[in-house]
């Protein structure tokens, strides 16, 4: 760029980097190294924070030594999928290669959040090691470490303030990892442990936050007993976020006045979970500090609707509230008539496989929802039955919403009045929704849904569809359509080749396409991979019955399919029901 | 000599359909002798156990452990679904699910009929809820729930208004499995399996990457490491025995009890090396079972197993 040069020499580089250090996003940096290679390189080395949404994307090498002054790095592996079950559980996903390549390049690390990914205790040991300066370590949906590693953590990372554990799978094999924690270590700021199933000592955490000042988060695994809450939450009054453990106990007369005025103590409180068996008689301990309430997760609390009732309608400031449908309609109505400040709504299944009574949650709860609450962006509902109508003042109340997924549980179900498809009900959502930027569909749909969503949904970054659609056109309407696009997850959808193969250019514009149970063929998947080299075409079919994938037709149907973008090219730690296509 | 009817460890009448003890009978056969119908079988009854004890207590080998062709895992060879051979292998005492063709259990096995089971079983006679009426096939991740919470809520059922006891069939049964020597342990719904055959090949699936350590440092398989024919290799000697903890926190090996028994009183999964199961294969010996087994080993390949049952039987006895 001719002039390039010479402009940017107008101010030294520190300058430079201070201006972007303003930039919001990584994409407004990601332009701005663009424009000259004085930026690039000013930008680069100023670049402290990287968000790797598919950790397949790029080389961890190529990434590092691009960025070397990353403080803070953030990771996803496994597809969305994998959280049903849907991704062979040996797909991929390690975390290996990326911390060994970090703990060679960015020896100054200090954040690492890593979403979905394989991580061993050899990894953990490694981070342990290899960090001087670590201070957050999240994971999220993770898997294959145990609380050895998490000892070795506890043992090496003076300087950590956030250990966050959010729904992995870790094996207890440590049972004292806790105690790794030096007497003179108090740096702590968030100590999420709910996730972990064995037993916590105790005093060993009593201690351990005692001498922390700073923590504000305080998440606990079900193994505490509520007995022993109340001497935890004498040590931390200063906490913002708390996680109960058991939320019930044997008959105990005094305990409830203890853990009442251990709550209230707790004057900075704003969110709270765990909850785990709760039940009607310690439920109102909580009540002296609802009204400072603005999270609420009682999604894995058994109450029943009229407990519920009471419990929520004290908390008038409430902005988040996930809650399992034994709330039923009622319970929705209340909530509309006292949380006017709830920005996000999660509705979760008590009973998923419909083998007890009919719950009385039903489309009209959402639309009390949508009609009392005028500052509702986000909601996830799961629900048995659903109308168009519905949908249509859904999405005139709420015309903010910016992530919408309604799960309908039984696939292909119609509107329950009207016997019609759902189309004009989502469609009503895609364009009412100008800032709708997830979306979730379920019931019975046909193309036309997606002719709509194509069509308007402009800010739209994440599609999930199952059990819908008649033929290609849907998928083509998609894809030609949705210009944010980023991830689109589909099964059990009557598409194939074609909108694929018309399509290829749009898929590399995306992070990810997964397409499991649908109509497409090997045929289709290798001319894609031919045309598009910047595409990992994962073609996985565990059934392996019969020839190698490679001496397959073409005609041979796909199981699943799984494309994304990468700079990497093909990775090499496919497993056997794995094939990537050149 | 045909089973008695009201042959029923709980204590009620069970219909064809429903849980049917036959299951636990044993049944002496001829090798390769399994029909669908068990009816017809030619051979001496022996009905060892009273109608009030649960488990079927005498050694009993799984389906085809003795299959010297395929043994896995002292389990039956083949993918879940494929048709039994039965021309293969001296089987002594097959569970009417289990060696029959197609491998269809007695009317169990999926979500829907599981609820609809639990209704009868221990129930005869009390009206129990209203089950959900159609007994559907239970469709992989829909509804679109994540593991971790199927698996906090299956150890936390909700209670129903009318629910007494609270067991709610959440149409999922997590229970971890470990095995020896590999680095991170896995979760399995058991109610996503039918029988023992579909749990055996999944299991199968899930840990062939560490028998043979094959595995990169991230736990992951290499694409050449691995093959089903060297797996069978490997395990044809029953390197591997799959064991079980049940709810008293005894330790026995799969494959005793129908499978719906199974399911029911199993907490976790443990695939240990052969040699570790010993001693739970030890055989603590009755006057019966004595006998039974100089009958049982004229002329047969058959393998002791799974004597703790019959202890636990006993003692309950």
């Amino acid at each position: 760029m001719v002039g390039g040069f010479r402009w940017a020499a107008m101010f030294p580089d520190e300058v430079w980097e201070h201006v972007f250090s303003f930039l919001p996003a990584d994409a407004d940096r990601n332009a701005a190294a663009l424009v000259c290679r004085a930026w690039y390189r000013i930008e680069r080395r100023s670049r402290w924070r990287v968000f790797v949404g598919n950790c397949y994307a790029v080389e961890p090498a190529a990434a590092v030594r691009r960025f070397p002054e990353v403080r803070a790095a953030a990771i996803k592996g496994k597809p969305h999928f994998a959280d049903f079950n849907l991704v062979p559980s040996d797909w991929g996903g390690g975390a290996e290669a990326w911390v060994e390549a970090m703990a060679e390049g960015w020896p100054h690390l200090e954040e690492l959040r890593l979403k979905r990914m394989v991580v061993s205790d050899d990894c953990l040991e490694l981070i342990a090691r290899c960090f001087k300066n670590f201070k957050v370590l999240s994971l999220v949906s993770c898997e294959g470490f145990s609380t050895a590693g998490l000892a070795a953590i506890a043992a090496n990372c003076r300087n950590l303030r956030e250990l966050d554990l959010h729904e992995n799978e870790v094996e207890d094999n440590c049972l004292h990892w806790m105690s790794h924690f030096p007497e003179s270590f108090a740096s702590l700021v968030t100590l999420n442990i709910a996730c972990l199933e064995g037993e916590v000592n105790v005093s060993v955490l009593e201690r351990l936050i005692g001498r922390c000042p700073n923590l504000k988060t305080l998440r606990l695994n079900h193994s505490v007993p509520l007995e022993r809450l109340v001497g935890l939450l004498h040590r931390v009054p200063q906490l913002v976020d708390l996680g109960t453990g058991k939320f019930a106990a044997q008959h105990h007369p005094e305990l409830f006045s203890k853990l009442e005025s251990a709550i209230a103590g707790c004057k900075n409180l704003k969110s709270l979970s765990g909850f785990w068996e709760a039940g009607p008689t310690y439920l109102p301990a909580i009540y002296s500090v609802c009204e400072g309430l603005t999270s609420l997760n009682l999604s894995y609390a058994t109450l029943q609707g009229p407990e519920l009732i009471k419990l929520i309608s004290r908390c008038k400031n409430l902005q988040r509230l996930w809650v399992m449908d034994l709330i039923e309609d009622d319970g929705l109505i209340a909530v509309a008539a006292s949380c006017k400040l709830l920005q996000e709504l999660r509705v979760f299944p008590s009973d998923p496989y419909g083998a007890a009574q009919p719950i009385s949650l039903t489309e009209h709860g959402l639309v009390a929802i949508s009609a009392g609450c005028p500052m509702l962006h986000s909601v996830l509902y799961f629900c048995r039955q659903m109308t168009n109508a519905a949908l249509l003042t859904v999405a005139k109340n709420c015309p903010n919403f910016t992530c919408f997924r309604l799960c309908i549980m039984e696939p292909h179900t119609p509107d329950y009045i009207t016997r019609q498809p759902l189309d004009a009900g989502f469609s009503a959502i895609v364009e009412s929704c100008k800032h709708l930027r997830r979306l979730s569909l379920s019931g019975l749909l046909t193309d036309l849904v997606f002719k709509s969503i194509g069509a308007s949904a402009n800010c739209l970054e994440m599609l999930s569809v199952a059990f819908a659609g008649d033929g290609d056109a849907g998928l083509h309407y998609i894809l030609s359509g949705c210009k944010n696009l980023r991830k689109l997850e589909i099964r059990d959808c009557p598409f194939g080749d074609k909108p694929l193969l018309d399509n290829a250019a749009k898929l590399e514009t995306m992070r990810s396409l997964w397409m499991s149970s649908c109509s497409v063929t090997l045929g289709a998947c290798r001319q894609l991979a031919r045309k598009m080299p910047l595409l990992n075409v994962e073609v996985i079919n565990e059934r392996k019955r019969g020839l190698p994938l490679e001496l397959q037709p073409d005609n041979c149907p796909v199981e699943k399919l799984y494309i994304y973008r990468t700079v990497a090219g093909p990775r090499s730690d496919t497993p056997s029901c794995v094939w990537i296509l050149r | 000599m045909s089973p008695s009817p009201e042959h029923d460890y709980t204590g009620g009448a069970v219909e064809d359909g429903a849980l049917n003890l036959k299951e636990t009978e044993l049944r002496l056969g001829l090798p390769g002798s399994e029909s669908p119908d068990r009816d017809d079988k030619v051979g001496i009854t022996l009905e060892l156990l009273s109608p009030k004890s649960f488990v079927s207590g005498a050694k009993r080998v799984f389906c085809d452990a003795i299959d010297a062709g395929s043994a896995k895992w002292g389990f039956s060879a083949g993918e879940a679904g494929s048709e039994v051979d039965k021309g293969k292998g001296s089987v002594l005492f097959t569970p009417k699910g289990e060696g029959s063709a197609g491998g269809k259990p007695p009317g169990l096995g999926r979500v829907g009929n599981d609820a609809a089971a639990s209704g009868q079983v221990g129930n005869s006679g009390k009206s129990h809820r209203e089950v959900a009426p159609a007994a559907k096939a239970q469709v992989v991740g829909w509804p679109p729930i994540r593991s971790y919470r199927k698996n906090t809520m299956a150890t936390n059922p909700p209670k129903y208004k009318e629910d007494v006891d609270g067991k709610l069939g959440l149409g999922c049964l997590y229970v971890k499995v470990s095995m020896e020597g590999a680095p991170y342990l896995r979760k399995v719904d058991l109610k996503t399996y039918k029988d023992y055959r579909e749990l055996s090949s999944a299991l199968e699936k899930m840990f062939s990457c560490f028998t043979i350590g094959q595995c990169n440092s991230q736990g992951i398989p290499s694409r050449d490491g691995l093959s089903e024919s060297r797996l069978m290799d490997l395990l044809n000697g029953s390197e591997y025995v799959l064991t079980y903890e049940d709810k008293d926190g005894d330790w026995m090996l799969v494959g005793d009890v129908p499978w719906e028994m199974f399911t029911d009183s199993c907490k976790r999964l443990r695939i240990m090396k052969g040699s570790d199961a010993i001693g739970l294969g030890k055989f603590r010996q009755t006057e019966i079972l004595n006998n039974l087994q100089s009958e049982l080993l004229k002329g047969s390949d058959a393998i002791g197993l799974a004597p703790r049952a019959m202890e636990k039987c006993k003692s309950r006895n």
